[in-house]
């Protein structure tokens, strides 16, 4: 095998950086490397090194560039970084701009045929990989031999920056489940490029891996498994759904743990149905919520406008149901997996009339598994669809966590009366009426189909009803059943999860923001307050808006309200909600398709403050 | 005198709903009639009952029968998935459901094709008028090529015919009868009512505001004079003991009766009238609606029937308690199985 000759490191002497540093790794959609770049997470995180992984991937199965990032961070920032000082450069297109975009010192790992055409660089590092010519020489049968090709990477990556390989070989026979034969093609692989680097290369970068004690204890999963494990634990009994991208592997999910639920007899307590349209997946969710069932759909942009008359009708007849929105950019084709806070108003206005629906914002992957079986007890509680919202970010991308906690509280039903306690219901109030707010929170009391009682039925419409769910077309009725929805948006207010305030630093400058911005706006903190410049911050986890912002607002001079959408949406939701003047109020919004960064933040926060 | 009572002591007001708003008249009326008599002589449990329906004329009458059954007015067109829904979530309700040629027809084809493929075991009945009646007058997708409407001229759109595509589409009890018929709708109603299927009766209810001039096919006129019964129907209960030596054919010949045995034990008995119909036979019944359809025939009663296939909740394999009645237990992993699953995900 020819020898390939390295170029010159141009960088000598450097301070070594350990467990502190981030890598992109550009392929080609459908090459296989999804397995690899998998591979190399988990990897970290077995070695105790706080790691991410983030897929930025086309709307595409087989040919167009995607790129993985990973994240190693000693001080546990798990956010993306918008600079990668390393990238492995496997996609012949979009080599010259992935090495452009290093900063100096910066290191590119390539292929032997990629490296001809973009060496433009002197200060960096170029490893090259002679991947054809190490391919030849295994046995990998020549059907899976594109698919384990990028194993090549893993190696070299392995061998520069000192990943163990037989950890490495612990994790690929997790992923394939313990079977040993797929285990070890990529591992002969992986090893002979590893071997061939030791060989070979030359290293001239700072860069590598030492194993830590930041992980043990802490799990790695993503957020659409975390919901769906939720979900699960919540008690769930009807699924219906519509494939489509971010929220498919959320319904994976689901039957991936479906077991957990099963009886004795492998029974299912879950059904799960893959419905004609989101239309119908929202009917069905509708009709198992009413007839006393846990009802889930899980979908994004499209597939709510699509459910926004069920939504509308869940809300006015008070039928709970869960509605999961793994929101990302849209509509229709381009951008379709990409991530994106920007249905935000859309999902909290669902529905025609003056409806405000029930919104979960997790921003976490304790919370995604929180809100997962957590949506149920409210939406119960307060008879109500409620929607859960994620993105892609969360629900796609492997994220570092410490373990969920089982329920803290028994399952919540709400106020369902079966056939005795209907009984005691009249007794006490004289009659039972499907919407009467005999307890004064706006929540008024249901029955299910199948209760044996004589006076259990009711019909159930959208708008025109009374207290007793008789047709009415009196405008009284229906402004009196208004204000008992206020009263139940009220209740909701403080029922539904409470923002995280982080208040100490008795700053006048606040952060508001939802989701998964949390970590980019932590270090963002981190790096103003190393500037001198200290915040106070609060997270919004659910919609309507608790009162508790309002006095974090008015407690601060200076409010930047960050998300992850064009037109900052939470930050006009904030200004529609209050009462008072809130110019002091600003949007810090980014709706660019990617994971937020704390560079961003930091940078437009410190040019507002001024 | 005191007034009759079924067997589990109710009198047929106590199968009633609100009084109807239609208008005088309205084929739809004398429908929830059939439904509110079959459901008094066969004794139903209304609790165990639910009714559903979509938008429109039709949908609006679920709340003029079974005031003990809960209802539930839903979208247009939408009827079949919150059908689905609720008989997901406890498979021991029984269900009717009343939709339209606009709903089912139209808005609602997808859903309506759906729910027959997933075979939601319920009573589908479609009140066909060809008409829309709460938006005045508008043709629906069922309404003759060449009618003329008031309002709306010609019709120029050959029609969809709902009885085929519910063949089509793999429902296993299929028929069509006549408002005006009610001896006819009250024996397919019993039988669609022993049905574990999904069961599609596509029922010409005249609209007499806007669809009841003579020339049109969904009128009373027409389907008064017009009206081709392919048999005559008895439904043979259970408990019926089945001896063929007994049959009392009267001016029949015995190979002119059919007895169609149902899951539930009943037999669907139908006597031959001047044609070979055999509602067992897949290829007759769709010859039969394409022929009705091409010269303009008003063939009614059992188009189609086979051994229906499982339900969908059959196909989920789910646990003998419906799902809504599960307790805690039942819905929650214990901590313990939580906890193995967490040290499982952990690096170490």
């Amino acid at each position: 095998m020819a020898i390939n000759v390295q170029s010159k490191p141009k960088v000598h002497t450097r301070e070594p950086v350990i467990n502190d540093f981030a890598f992109s790794v550009a392929t080609k959609n459908g090459s296989g490397s999804q397995t690899s770049n998998n591979v190399l997470v988990m990897s970290l995180f077995r070695m105790g090194i706080p790691v991410n992984g983030k897929n930025l991937f086309p709307s595409n199965i087989k040919g167009l560039p995607t790129w993985y990032t990973i994240r190693a961070s000693k001080d546990g920032y798990t956010a993306r970084k918008a600079i990668t000082e390393i990238v492995v450069a496997y996609n012949d297109g979009t080599a010259t701009e992935d090495v452009a975009n290093l900063p100096p010192g910066g290191v590119c790992i390539t292929t032997d045929k990629i490296a001809r055409v973009i060496k433009q660089r002197d200060d960096i590092s170029y490893y090259e990989i002679p991947v054809a010519a190490l391919m030849k020489q295994t046995d990998v049968p020549s059907a899976f031999r594109k698919l384990v090709e990028n194993m090549t990477y893993v190696g070299a990556v392995a061998k520069l920056f000192d990943i163990p390989l037989d950890l490495i070989y612990d994790v690929l026979l997790s992923n394939f489940k313990g079977k040993e034969k797929p285990a070890k093609m990529n591992h002969d692989v992986i090893k002979l490029a590893y071997d061939w680097t030791a060989e070979n290369i030359e290293k001239t970068d700072p860069y590598r891996f030492e194993r830590m004690d930041g992980t043990s204890g802490k799990i790695m999963m993503t957020g659409n498994d975390a919901g769906a494990l939720g979900a699960v634990f919540g008690g769930v009994n009807v699924v219906a759904w519509y494939p489509i991208t971010p929220s498919t592997s959320f319904v994976d999910g689901i039957i991936s743990f479906r077991h957990l639920r099963q009886n004795e007899n492998k029974e299912n307590t879950i059904a799960i149905v893959q419905a004609e349209d989101e239309l119908a997946a929202a009917g069905i969710i509708t009709g198992a919520g009413w007839a006393g069932s846990r009802a889930l759909t899980s979908t994004s942009g499209p597939g709510i406008s699509l459910m926004a008359e069920f939504a509308g009708l869940a809300y006015f007849a008070e039928v709970p149901a869960v509605f999961w929105n793994i929101t990302r950019m849209g509509p229709s084709t381009g951008l379709p997996t990409r991530t994106s806070q920007g249905d935000l108003l859309f999902t909290h206005f669902l529905g025609h009339g003056d409806s405000r629906q029930l919104c979960l914002l997790p921003g976490n992957l304790k919370e995604a598994f929180e809100f997962g079986w957590k949506s149920f007890d409210l939406a119960e509680a307060l008879q109500s669809p409620v929607f859960v919202i994620s993105d892609l970010d969360l629900g796609m991308n492997n994220w570092l966590s410490d373990p969920f906690d089982y329920p803290d509280q028994p399952i919540d039903r709400g106020k369902v009366l079966n056939a005795a306690q209907l009984q005691s219901f009249i007794d006490e109030h004289g009659k039972w009426g499907r919407y009467m707010d005999v307890d004064g929170d706006g929540v008024p009391y249901r029955t299910v189909p199948g209760t044996n009682h004589p006076f259990s039925a009711y019909f159930a419409r959208g708008t025109g009803h009374d207290v007793m769910a008789t047709y009415s077309e009196r405008s009284d009725d229906w402004v009196e059943n208004m204000h008992r929805l206020s009263l139940k948006m009220d209740t909701a207010r403080e029922m539904l999860p409470q923002p995280i305030i982080e208040n100490s630093s008795g700053s006048d400058i606040g952060i508001v923001t939802f989701g998964t911005n949390e970590d980019a706006v932590r270090e963002a903190r981190d790096w103003l307050a190393n500037d001198g410049i200290q915040t106070d911050y609060l997270r919004v986890r659910a919609l309507p808006i608790a009162s508790a912002v309002g006095d974090f607002i008015h407690s601060h001079k200076s409010v930047f309200v960050i998300e992850n959408n064009f037109d900052g949406q939470l930050n006009q939701l904030l200004h529609i909600e209050s009462p008072e003047d809130i110019s002091h109020v600003r949007s810090l919004a980014l709706g660019d398709g990617l994971p937020m960064t704390p560079s961003w933040i930091y940078e437009n926060l410190k040019e507002q403050e001024g | 005198m005191p007034p009759r009572v079924n067997q589990l002591g109710l009198s047929r007001n106590e199968y009633k709903g609100r009084p109807s708003t239609l208008c005088p008249g309205c084929g739809h009326d004398s429908i929830s009639n059939q439904i509110i008599s079959i459901a008094y002589e066969m004794g139903i449990e209304q609790h165990n009952f639910i009714k559903v329906s979509g938008i429109g004329c039709s949908s609006k009458t679920p709340a003029y029968f079974l005031g003990g059954s809960h209802g539930f007015n839903a979208l247009h067109g939408r009827m079949p998935s919150v059908v689905t829904g609720a008989l997901l979530a406890n498979k021991d309700l029984s269900c009717i459901a009343v939709s339209g040629d606009g709903d089912s027809g139209s808005i609602g084809m997808g859903q309506f094709k759906h729910v027959i493929r997933r075979n939601v075991p319920f009573v589908y009945i479609i009140e066909n008028n060809g008409v829309y009646g709460l938006t005045k007058g508008q043709f629906s997708a069922t309404a003759d090529e060449g009618q003329f409407l008031k309002y709306y001229g010609l019709n120029e759109m050959p029609p969809i015919d709902l009885a085929l595509e519910a063949v089509i589409s793999g429902a296993s009890f299929v028929a069509r009868s006549f408002s005006g018929d009610a001896k006819q709708v009250q024996a397919l109603l019993q039988a669609a009512l022993r049905h574990h299927g999904t069961a599609v009766l596509d029922i010409i209810s005249p609209c007499v505001t806007f669809n009841n001039a003579e020339t049109s096919t969904k009128s009373y006129p027409y389907g008064k004079d017009n009206e081709v019964p392919l048999h005559e129907i008895e439904i043979l209960a259970p408990d019926y003991v089945h001896a063929k030596e007994e049959i009392e054919v009267g001016d029949y010949e015995a190979g002119d009766i059919i007895d169609v045995e149902m899951h539930d034990g009943s037999f669907i008995r139908l006597k031959k009238l001047d044609n070979d119909h055999d509602p067992r036979n897949r290829r007759m019944a769709i010859d039969v609606l394409e022929q009705s359809l091409r010269e303009q025939i008003f063939s009614t009663g059992l188009i189609y029937y086979e051994e229906p296939r499982p339900t969908l909740a059959d196909t989920e394999d789910l646990v003998s308690t419906p799902l809504a009645r599960l307790d805690e237990g039942s819905l929650r992993p214990s901590k313990e199985a939580f906890e193995g699953l967490m040290r499982g995900l952990m690096a170490g």
